[in-house]
């Protein structure tokens, strides 16, 4: 296989790696290493490409099982900066601040789900997986992504009319 | 109506039962200008959907199409180059074999040649071992040297 074709076979869905990489990883930089590095690992095995019978689902599968592998070798060397670690008596005017953006509020609300939840949304709302491929992805059954799928579409909602309503309640 | 309509698909959606075509319905009814202000808090939702959307992986693959070297192969050359420094070096010690005559005549003929050569040679290095004679005469003469030595000790003794 020449590099064209594999970059034929890539390019549809790298961006979609790239997405789900920094949903799960946050840093824009970490998502990018993720991606290169599931890329190559693509490339490395490019001999196995034809016996695979969803390339963009095995890709996405990959990504999602190095992420968690980073967020483990990263929470075993690193202290974690938890909210509780720290008292900020500016909340108020932060928050003040952070409604008139309130796009980037969804990104902040989405970041605090659960790894599972967000990436669910990741993959239905933003790539629009069908939700037999996610199943398939994520090695889960349809009802239960549907049902983490309405839980996290609640909690953003829930959050979204907090802070729309905040300062007015 | 519409708004009616929309209200329902929300909920659908909200309990993820909505299916692809009816979540695109929302999207663009969301994305639009004309929101119901009751629902105005799920704008910014869908709006972050379709920008996260757009988001590109920009760096560059990095293929490398060079092959890693396969240890087994490195192995295979090295064994190699092992069995033909062994098979030079035996051919190189057979250098000191000068071959043989097959006819006995001929044979006879060069060691006779070879032999003649060598006595002559012989007589050759024998002539000068005569030297050695005038060595033995030398060392004759160093006798007298004796007779000298019992004379100044006599002298010495009186």
């Amino acid at each position: 296989m020449t590099q064209t074709e594999f970059l034929n076979i890539v390019m549809p869905f790298k961006d979609k790696v790239f997405r789900l990489a920094k949903r799960l990883l946050v840093s824009t930089e970490e998502a990018e290493d993720a991606t290169q590095e599931v890329l190559l690992k693509l490339w490395n095995n490019k001999k196995k490409i034809q016996e695979y019978k969803n390339v963009e689902a095995f890709s996405m599968t990959m990504t999602k099982n190095y992420c968690f592998d980073k967020l483990k070798s990263k929470q075993a060397q690193n202290l974690k900066l938890v909210h509780s670690n720290y008292e900020d008596n500016q909340t108020a005017l932060q928050k003040q601040v952070e409604l008139n953006d309130s796009v980037n509020w969804v990104g902040r609300i989405i970041e605090a789900l659960p790894e599972q939840q967000r990436m669910i949304i990741q993959l239905r709302d933003v790539e629009e997986y069908d939700y037999d491929e996610i199943a398939k992805m994520l090695d889960m059954n349809q009802t239960a992504v549907r049902v983490a799928l309405s839980r996290a579409r609640k909690t953003i909602r829930e959050k979204l009319t907090n802070t729309h309503n905040y300062g007015i309640k | 109506m519409v708004l009616n309509n929309i209200e329902k698909l929300l909920e659908k959606y909200e309990n993820g039962e909505t299916t692809l075509k009816e979540e695109q319905v929302l999207k663009n009814y969301f994305t639009s200008d004309t929101v119901a202000p009751h629902l105005d808090h799920y704008k910014p939702m869908f709006a972050y959907f379709s920008v996260s959307q757009q988001e590109q992986f920009t760096k560059d693959i990095p293929l490398k199409t060079k092959r890693t070297l396969n240890y087994k192969w490195i192995a295979v050359a090295a064994v190699a180059v092992l069995m033909l420094g062994f098979y030079l070096n035996q051919s190189f010690s057979n250098a000191n074999d000068l071959g043989t005559y097959k006819d006995p005549e001929l044979a006879f003929n060069e060691f006779s040649k070879s032999m003649e050569l060598f006595s002559k040679k012989f007589n050759q290095g024998a002539s000068t071992v005569g030297y050695l004679k005038e060595v033995d005469k030398g060392a004759s003469t160093l006798n007298y040297l004796n007779t000298i030595e019992n004379t100044t000790s006599i002298i010495f003794k009186n």
